[in-house]
């Protein structure tokens, strides 16, 4: 089996990868602290978040904060696996 | 992908982790300052408002009072000073002083500072005057060791150094002052001016 099988095509891209490493570290965060962080714009990160979400591996929870709808997102258990997955790989790839 | 963009992507996933979880701007130089201020703050309350000998501090003396008052002055001062040079150092690296992450330091750093304040303040109340130096001490490492999970830096070091000091000021009673100068003046000073040095090699 190449190492390549364990690169995952979902997470070679920028911010894809930015919000799932974000996750990794903390628990949940809301809509605007993943924009602060990443430094993009609000559909561009939408558009990404929903491709997470579709393959299960953030999950979102909506609330209201106040008077104020707020969503924040979560790794769920896949993502985080397949995230380590994906890390591990890239470390070998570099290593070779 | 070539393999420097693998690189590129461990590093960037590395440097999000640590911007997402840990407070990265704590200035060395506001250990300095915290030091001296404590340094500072226990002579005056030795030469000034210590008990002679045969004389004895009690709780509503004078002396007493006035030696929580300048306790107070130094805790304060160094607050007030690290809150300032720390958002200066924010500024200069354009990060946010207020965000989530620095709400998780505060909060489990306080937690055993709280505890360990109000344990003393109740013991003072009933007229236990011994190992105040020693458990303030203990206490304040404990909560550097808890908040070091959510900086970067090496404070959960000078947390050990604390710890270790408030747990030989235990084993020798009347000597606590020295160890509280020792403890909050000398360690922060030493910390501090490491932190410092680190921070203009960047």
């Amino acid at each position: 089996m190449g190492i390549i099988d364990n690169i995952n095509k979902l997470f070679d891209h920028r911010i894809r990868l930015g919000i799932m490493s974000i996750l990794m570290v903390n628990e949940a965060i809301d809509f605007t602290g993943l924009k602060e962080l990443l430094n993009v714009t609000d559909g561009n990160l939408a558009s990404h978040l929903k491709t997470l979400e579709k393959e299960d591996y953030i999950s979102v929870q909506k609330q209201f904060i106040g008077r104020k709808p707020n969503t924040s997102y979560s790794a769920t258990k896949t993502g985080k696996t397949e995230f380590k997955k994906h890390i591990e790989a890239l470390e070998k790839l570099i290593n070779n | 992908m070539k393999q420097k963009d693998y690189l590129k992507d461990i590093s960037e996933i590395k440097k999000l982790m640590n911007r997402s979880s840990r407070f990265i701007s704590l200035s060395g130089l506001s250990g300095i300052f915290a030091g001296v201020y404590a340094i500072i703050g226990a002579l005056v309350a030795y030469i000034f408002l210590f008990p002679k000998p045969g004389e004895y501090l009690t709780l509503h003396s004078q002396n007493f009072k006035l030696l929580i008052l300048v306790l107070a002055l130094v805790a304060i001062l160094s607050v007030v000073t690290a809150y300032l040079l720390t958002t200066r150092k924010a500024t200069k690296n354009n990060e946010k002083i207020w965000d989530a992450t620095t709400k998780r330091l505060l909060l489990n750093f306080l937690i055993p500072l709280a505890t360990g304040g109000i344990y003393i303040l109740i013991k003072l109340g009933n007229e236990h005057y011994g190992l105040t130096g020693a458990l303030m001490l203990v206490f304040y490492g404990l909560a550097l060791v808890n908040a070091s999970k959510y900086t970067l830096g090496n404070v959960k070091y000078l947390g050990y150094a604390e710890i270790i000091t408030g747990l030989i000021c235990t084993a020798f009673p009347g000597y606590g002052l020295w160890f509280w100068i020792l403890g909050f003046g000398v360690l922060h000073i030493i910390y501090g001016s490491l932190m410092f040095a680190q921070e203009k090699k960047q």
